[in-house]
């Protein structure tokens, strides 16, 4: 298992690397002259051309393209000009609040997903699958921002259950109890999409598994049936669900920008939001690629995941 | 194309969908000659107006412009915006996908692995570096959600164009001396339309959702122009007090994206041939059953099938698989049932525990006796613990009847913990026990084999060691040994032979295979079209078959040492059990059928042991 991982990480590197190249090839699309976007339009050619030399902008792009990589290895991302601090103290401590709400969500819309689909896919037809099947489809069109807002007039403005916005109360608080009162809205109208897409598919791939001869022998050896769905079919169906969680990871991480958004949640997503607004492109550089790798990882912890769960997977 | 609206629009949700797009797609085409307000026209006086208000049908919105007006242009830039993208995306990514494809090697390689670094981002914070680097505006929001797009279109038409383009046509079009050029644009791009077609169709909703985020988010459509994302990001300001601002646009986007999910799931279904069988239905526990007629009256024997009828019922056709089956068998018996596949063999050998797939099967009449006790009628429970502790099963084919996923212990283990209480460590032990009785070696390394790490033969056992598990009193085997060869086969035979000795087992075999019966079973049913046709003593009916299909089935089996032997095929297929004709089910195929065989049903009789389903048969029975 150790070689295994060890070789995924290996392979993850050209990965990691392509995505530094794609990130420094989109900046460079950047119409007109970095540093005259910093000093404004009034300043003169004098400081520009300074400025230029101090942020290495005068030299080759491959050069700059190394020189970037180099120090993003020793883990200086830049300097924020926007915040005037370090692009990666900032990014680490965003990433911190994307994590708490974005891991909540995905814990979430993994576990009620998959266990929407399979009772949907073993009362097929039935109340409760008709049921399911209706929420699901109003939890996949709906869109998350929107869903974030409406929760907000319900939940927090008329009934006043749950706090508007924020990640902890302004006067006070501070500690776990309010964190989670400050997450139960976001995390949920975040996990909202992905849920309806992870049942769709749990209950589709449970339908598939059911069908399969070695739940007939189950079945046959007098297997009860709770187990016959919970143990059996499902873990089998887990080997098609497993990557689809991997990919939904990707979807609750992109839709944590809105969610950061509707409700003031002191994210990356929201970080980079601003940060683009403000025209701070070390800031969004640096967010992008510390966010992409992190997911390129998580995407080798699901791999490791499938292969744990499955043994006909070589490893 | 007929055929697929009927069939799309069979599937109510769809049709809503269908009636939802096409209602905002005729308001959005109509929204220049309707009678509207100017969208721009602010009145800072008339903020905030509520629906019906002052002659703004949706109020007005925070600088006092018509709401109306403004969701359906906002509605027609959306969608406008999302098709774009789409068509965007789909050309590029289509274009990279068939290039890739079409040349193969390392333009492929080379390609494909960009692609795959773009598809490692989590989507927005690609679309967020584009608007980043090309500044906020709808243009270049429309830019980077196609460009997000385009590695899911240049994947999955790579994946078809690699197929097509080592077909004969792109080979012949080449030898014809063809440019590369035109061999694409006729050959190749032809062939992948459709699937662009429909690869766009199940993303557009998706892109009008992704560019309405980024016009949410600010950075999409900039004031006083405006999407139905940036109407929402906009009224965001004052949702608090004056939530009705937000649930128009916010309404409007769900419908758009509902109304396309509902359409794109009703193409899908419409496309997917399975659906249509209705063979994606999960089969249930236990067997439906809907009996009518009397239930017959219970006998001594240790397992007695009565009468049973089992059918399929796939849509308004009927499939009478078992039409009226009588067996019986006592300790210590072998009885084996015999027929071509279709003949309801084994639907005969499920439906003894209920183990039909339900839907599509039910059975309709008779009984299945364990002990007196009445199996058809009796609960999930009652037959639960009779599965596999009394009547166990050994399927054909171990390597889809085992769990792929769990150890081969693990499942035998399972087999004795569902029916009794056992601890951990004896299970392990009862586990190798089971393994070393069906003469697998190196049992202790084996039992934490999974089935993919044994051979065919291995797995049977496997199989055979399951069913054994808890010494049940009757054994189905359906068609054990087909997949395996032949040595492999007699040391199976021989196994179930000695345990059926050993233990006093009586044991149920299903096979095709006359030679397989002449070694293992005392007595015979012989099936066709879901009935016997002739049942008695192994060696009796091998010496003289009675019923002319039985004497042809065993005419089928080569004889070693005995050459020069004609061997003699059946002409002709069972016949489909929807439509049985009245008679004989045999008639078409039999060189002695007369008039009279087609005339009412044929009875089974002869003096017991013996009995037979024939007119004009070739022996007195």
């Amino acid at each position: 298992m150790g070689s295994y991982i060890l070789k995924r990480l290996v392979s993850a590197l050209p990965v990691l690397l392509g995505i530094t190249v794609i990130v420094f090839l989109i900046m460079s699309l950047i119409p007109g002259d970095p540093a005259t976007a910093i000093l404004g339009s009034y300043a003169t050619p004098d400081n520009v051309e300074k400025l230029n030399r101090d942020l290495g902008l005068d030299k080759p792009m491959v050069t700059r393209y190394f020189i970037w990589l180099g120090n993003m290895l020793t883990g200086d991302f830049g300097r924020s000009f926007s915040l005037n601090r370090p692009v990666i103290d900032e990014v680490l401590e965003r990433f911190h609040a994307t994590l708490i709400l974005a891991g909540t969500s995905f814990v979430l819309c993994a576990v009620l997903g998959i266990l929407a689909g399979t009772v949907s896919a073993a009362r097929q037809y039935g109340a409760a699958d008709k049921a399911i099947t209706f929420v699901v489809l109003i939890g996949i069109s709906i869109p998350s921002f929107f869903l974030g807002m409406m929760m907000i007039l319900l939940f927090a403005v008329d009934l006043r259950w749950l706090p508007v916005s924020g990640m902890y109360a302004i006067y006070g608080g501070g500690d776990l109890p309010d964190l989670i009162w400050h997450l139960i809205m976001p995390a949920t109208a975040l996990a909202a999409v992905a849920t309806g897409v992870v049942a769709r598919l749990s209950r589709a791939a449970m339908l598939e598994v059911l069908r399969q001869d070695y739940i007939r022998t189950a079945r046959a050896k007098g297997v009860p049936e709770r187990r016959v769905i919970m143990g059996h079919a499902l873990r089998a169906a887990m080997v098609s669900i497993i990557p689809v969680l991997g990919l939904q990871a990707g979807f609750v991480l992109s839709g944590a920008v809105y969610i950061e958004i509707v409700f003031q949640w002191p994210g990356i997503g929201r970080m980079l939001v601003d940060a683009i607004l403000k025209r701070d492109l070390l800031l969004v550089q640096g967010g992008v690629v510390f966010v992409a790798a992190c997911y390129v990882l998580f995407n080798i912890a699901v791999d490791v995941a499938q292969s744990l769960l499955d043994p006909r997977i070589k490893t | 194309m007929t055929r697929f609206l009927k069939l799309l629009f069979r599937n109510r949700l769809a049709g809503i969908g269908a009636v939802v797009m096409g209602l905002i797609l005729a308001l959005v085409i109509l929204t220049p000659v309707l009678p509207l307000q100017d969208p721009y026209a602010t009145d800072l006086g008339a903020r905030f107006k509520g629906a019906l208000q002052d002659g703004h049908i949706l109020g007005t919105d925070h600088l006092g412009r018509d709401q109306l007006s403004r969701l359906l242009w906002g509605t027609q830039l959306s969608l406008l915006v999302g098709l774009a993208s789409a068509f965007a995306a789909a050309l590029i990514g289509s274009t990279i996908g068939v290039i890739a494809g079409y040349f193969g090697g390392r333009t492929d390689n080379l390609i494909m692995r960009a692609v795959d670094m773009v598809m490692a981002f989590p989507y927005i914070l690609l679309a967020l570096a584009i608007v980043a680097a090309l500044g906020p505006g709808l243009l270049n929001a429309l830019i980077a959600v196609a460009a997000v797009n385009v590695p899911f279109f240049a994947r999955n038409i790579r994946g078809i164009v690699v197929t097509l383009a080592g077909r004969e046509f792109v080979d012949a079009a080449r030898l014809a001396g063809m440019g590369h050029t035109r061999i694409i644009l006729t050959e190749i791009v032809p062939n992948v339309l459709p699937v662009i077609v429909i690869a766009m169709s199940t993303t557009i909703g998706w892109m009008i959702l992704e560019t309405a985020g980024l016009s949410f988010l600010g950075l999409g459509s900039q004031p006083p122009q405006a999407d139905l994302g940036s109407m929402l990001g906009e009224a965001r300001a004052a949702l608090i007090t004056h939530p009705f601002t937000s649930v128009v646009p916010g309404v409007m986007i769900f419908l758009i994206v509902m109304s396309i999910n509902l359409l794109g799931d009703g193409v899908r279904d419409a496309l997917d041939p399975r659906l249509k069988s209705g063979a994606l239905s999960r089969p249930l526990p236990v067997t439906t059953v809907g009996r009518e007629g009397p239930i017959p009256a219970a006998t001594d024997d240790l397992l007695a099938v009565q009468d049973l009828h089992t059918q399929f019922h796939a849509g308004s056709r009927i499939f009478r698989a078992v039409g009226g089956v009588d067996l019986a068998v006592r300790p210590g018996e072998c009885l084996g049932i015999i027929g071509e596949s279709g003949s309801g063999k084994s639907v005969t050998a499920l439906s003894i525990t209920r183990l039909v797939a339900s839907p599509p099967g039910v059975i309709t009449g008779g009984a299945v006796r364990f002990r007196e006790a009445d199996m058809i009628g009796a609960s999930y429970e009652e037959l639960r613990q009779i599965r596999g502790d009394k009547v166990a099963y050994i399927f054909q084919d171990p390597l889809s009847t085992l769990h792929p996923l769990y150890r081969i212990g693990d499942q035998l283990a399972e087999a004795i913990r569902v029916h009794h209480k056992v601890p951990k460590d004896e299970l392990r032990k009862r586990a190798i026990t089971l393994l070393k009785d069906v003469r697998i070696p190196n049992a202790e390394s084996r039992v934490d084999n999974y089935p993919h790490e044994m051979s065919g033969g291995m797995r049977q056992r496997v199989g055979i060691a399951m069913a054994l598990a808890n010494e049940p009193d009757v054994i189905i085997a359906d068609e054990p040994t087909t997949a395996l060869d032949v040595t492999v086969q007699a040391q199976i035979l021989a196994l179930l032979n000695d345990l059926r000795r050993e233990k006093g087992l009586a044991i149920v075999f299903i096979t095709h295979d006359f030679g397989v019966v002449a070694q293992l079973c005392d007595r015979v049913a012989v099936m066709y079209a879901g009935r016997i046709v002739e049942t008695g003593p192994t060696q009796a009916i091998l010496d003289a078959p009675a019923h002319p299909y039985a004497k042809r089935l065993i005419a089928c089996v080569p004889e070693l040492g005995h050459g020069r032997r004609e061997l003699a095929a059946i002409p002709g297929l069972p016949p489909a059990v929807d439509d049985l004709p009245p008679g004989c089910a045999f008639a078409p195929r039999c060189d002695k059928a007369s008039a009279s065989c087609c005339e009412g049903d044929v009875p089974l009789i002869g003096t017991p042991p013996r009995a037979v389903r024939c007119l004009y048969p070739e022996e007195n029975v």
